[in-house]
């Protein structure tokens, strides 16, 4: 084992040259690449080349990750720096949902949707406030570990074993979903068989070495999408004149938008074609709309706050400082990505719509637009259409179909980049989904094995049988996620939105109050995780399947609004109700609150 | 534990505490006060956005990142003031 750690100690302290040789790497692959494509190399051919080469990689990263202890395999031992768990981080969050369908939601959605921007990253403040420092003080290995001991007795660790598991695989199917789209796009492959091939990869760099190995593949994967989101958006404001970097420009391109939906009229479809979309939502009107906006965000933010295969990333670093400074760059490192979407959505919609500007395809004659190339190849896979309902031969606003989940994967067609992008924009949205993936396998997996199995089934495990229950559990958890991804049950955005209202109604307030109220006990964590989850569960139900009207406008996307009050209270009535906690365990509360001394839970537990 | 290190521990809290509260409240502040009001602030003018909508896409987005990091400078501080960091 002793060579092992010399191994590892001495790859932390090059991690800087490693990942900067590796960005080097990739920047080189990519010029290879372009040159390829001017001698003529085929777009499909380019694809291929892209997923093969990055999912190569980090294959054997995984490799070199491989481990036999327990603490490397939960916690990557505990040495993972602030920078790169910032980045790991980063990546674990941004998901298909993030890097495919955000942007899309923007142009569709308007001002409502902004709320998954403005909550996708205000979340951040919670967890670094609220949680992050405190777990990491704890020293456990999964976030059922520390309401198991927080609370004490195994019912409470199991409650939170099941709210983990449902809103990680809600979770988790949507990242397969968008790992098997985009490998079936670009291979030209049966999505049955790109799922697949997309659980074969996340295996690849989870099975062997654990989180350690999630770790260093997320910070890969990390650089290849942030490079893949931003290159198409510098390269196409540059070609609309609004500067290298558009983001603090674009504001004109926000009014000259409402001139234009002002002018072509934002009308519903004539006749409505199915798995398609015409613009109806004004980009940026939001009166009224307050509380549709907020109620969104605040769902994601206390999401962001419980979900677990985030939270266990703070596990990971080698002190309590480094635990919040990580929080610190995980947020920037988000945020380069989530302050670009809306610039991504507003520079296309208006390449689309400006008749300025040569992309524009609304106000053109119909024959043009149909003979267009990225339209025939989006229309020839049902994610496109053009249809002259109006018979004038014109293409109307409301004559123009897009699926919101293909804004980012198609805009460097619409604005004519050359194809290379394409295939860089498929290799980070892969990234993407494949890095999330990992990170909730890897969560519920563990949260299986090590609460479930090693907790309260069999404490006399020994490590080997403890690592080996971890791998078979990933697999068969992996395996059944595909298959119900396999199933097309559900859009991105929406699965990913009812991840975080599960987590949020069954675990925030439970693990919030663990830490800031001492007088919070079993009873009225159970109280709290099961009150919370099951009606937020029978909302959703009732509400999504049209049983009962919305209360207060809240559907089934912000289901956590009704789940959390419920939570709360159910928690802070029944802790009042039964005996405050022991004297060790509000000790052990104190002990949380400061930075300093061991771990409440040693090493190997 | 001696008294006058519980003392001490007391006080540590109670700082991170205040600091705490103050984070929370200006994040309610950027996260749901201003986006909640994006109608009425669109009205102004800023970089040449409409204010509300700068907001919603990036003026809370740069507070959150901001927030973070000087929460955690002043956190760093309070813990070596008490002798309690790790």
């Amino acid at each position: 084992m002793s060579t092992q750690n010399g191994k590892s100690r001495s790859f932390v302290d090059n991690l800087g040259k490693v990942y900067a040789l590796y960005t080097l790497g990739f920047l080189v692959f990519f010029a290879f690449m372009a040159l390829l494509e001017r001698m003529g190399l085929s777009a499909q051919a380019i694809g291929i080349c892209f997923l093969m080469f990055t999912i190569a990689i980090y294959a054997i990263i995984g490799w070199l990750s491989r481990t036999a202890e327990v603490d490397a395999y939960y916690v990557a031992g505990r040495e993972v720096p602030a920078l790169y768990n910032g980045m790991a981080t980063a990546a674990d969050w941004m998901s298909g949902a993030s890097f495919v369908a955000l942007a899309g939601g923007v142009y569709f959605g308007g001002y409502p949707y902004l709320g998954f921007i403005v909550g996708w990253t205000g979340g951040y403040v919670l967890v670094n406030s609220l949680l992050a420092p405190y777990l990491r003080k704890f020293g456990c290995y999964t976030v059922p570990d520390f309401i198991g001991t927080r609370y004490g007795g195994n019912t409470a660790r199991l409650c939170a074993v099941i709210v983990l598991v449902v809103a990680s695989f809600t979770y988790v199917t949507a990242q397969i979903n968008a790992t098997g789209t985009i490998a079936a796009q670009t291979l030209g492959i049966p999505f049955e068989l790109g799922v697949y091939l997309g659980l074969l990869g996340i295996f690849i760099c989870s099975m062997l070495g654990g989180m350690r190995g999630v770790t260093w593949t997320q910070v890969a994967q990390y650089i290849v999408l942030i490079i893949a989101y931003l290159v198409p958006i510098i390269w196409m404001s540059n070609k609309q004149g609004f500067g290298l970097i558009p983001h603090f420009s674009y504001g004109e391109a926000i009014h000259r938008i409402a001139e234009l939906e002002a002018q072509f009229g934002l009308q519903p479809a004539a006749e409505a074609v199915p798995g398609v979309a015409v613009l109806t939502t004004p980009q940026n009107e939001p009166a009224g709309q307050g509380w549709k906006m907020v109620s969104l965000a605040i769902c994601m933010m206390a999401g962001t706050a419980s979900l677990p295969h985030i939270l266990m990333r703070y596990f990971t670093t080698p002190s309590v400082r480094a635990a919040r400074r990580s929080v610190g760059w995980s947020l920037f490192f988000i945020f380069l990505l989530y302050f670009s979407a809306p610039a991504l959505a507003t520079l296309t919609k208006l390449q689309l719509l400006d008749p300025n500007l040569p992309t524009a395809v609304i106000g053109k004659a119909f024959e043009e637009v149909s003979n267009l190339a990225w339209v025939q190849h989006w229309s020839s896979v049902g994610m496109l259409a053009v249809v002259d309902q109006s018979g004038d031969g014109i293409v109307q606003l409301n004559e123009f179909f897009m699926r919101p989940d293909i804004v980012v994967l198609a805009t460097p067609e619409i604005a004519g980049l050359p194809y290379v992008i394409s295939g860089l924009v498929a290799a980070g949205g892969l990234a993407a989904a494949m890095s999330t993936a990992d990170g909730l396998l890897l969560a519920i997996a563990n949260a299986l094995s090590h609460d479930l199995y090693y907790k309260i089934i069999d404490p006399r495990a020994d490590t080997a049988r403890r690592l080996i229950v971890a791998r078979v559990l990933l697999l068969f958890i992996g395996l059944a996620a595909a298959f119900i991804a396999s199933l097309k049950l559900t859009g991105i955005l929406g699965a990913v939105a009812w991840a975080f209202d599960f987590a949020c109604s069954g675990l925030f307030f439970p693990l919030v109050l663990g830490v800031w109220w001492k007088r919070a006990n079993r009873a009225g964590a159970i109280a709290g995780m099961m009150g919370g989850f099951l009606v937020g569960t029978w909302y959703l139900y009732m509400v999504y399947n049209g049983l009962m009207e919305p209360w207060f406008g809240i559907d089934h996307i912000r289901f956590g609004i009704i789940g959390m009050p419920v939570s709360l209270v159910a928690m802070v009535v029944v802790s009042l109700l039964t005996p405050a906690p022991s004297k060790e365990i509000q000790d052990m509360v104190d002990e949380v609150r400061i930075p300093h001394g061991a771990t409440i839970l040693a090493a190997g537990h | 534990m001696s008294s006058t290190d519980a003392g001490a521990k007391e006080r540590h809290w109670e700082k991170t505490r205040n600091l705490t509260y103050v984070v929370l409240a200006l994040w309610a502040l950027f996260a749901i006060i201003i986006p909640w009001f994006a109608n009425a602030l669109n009205s102004f003018t800023f970089l040449g956005f409409p204010l509300g909508y700068y907001m919603c896409v990036q003026g809370s987005l740069i507070a959150f990142v901001v927030l973070i990091w000087v929460q955690n400078w002043r956190q760093d501080q309070i813990d070596d003031e008490y002798g309690v960091s790790d």
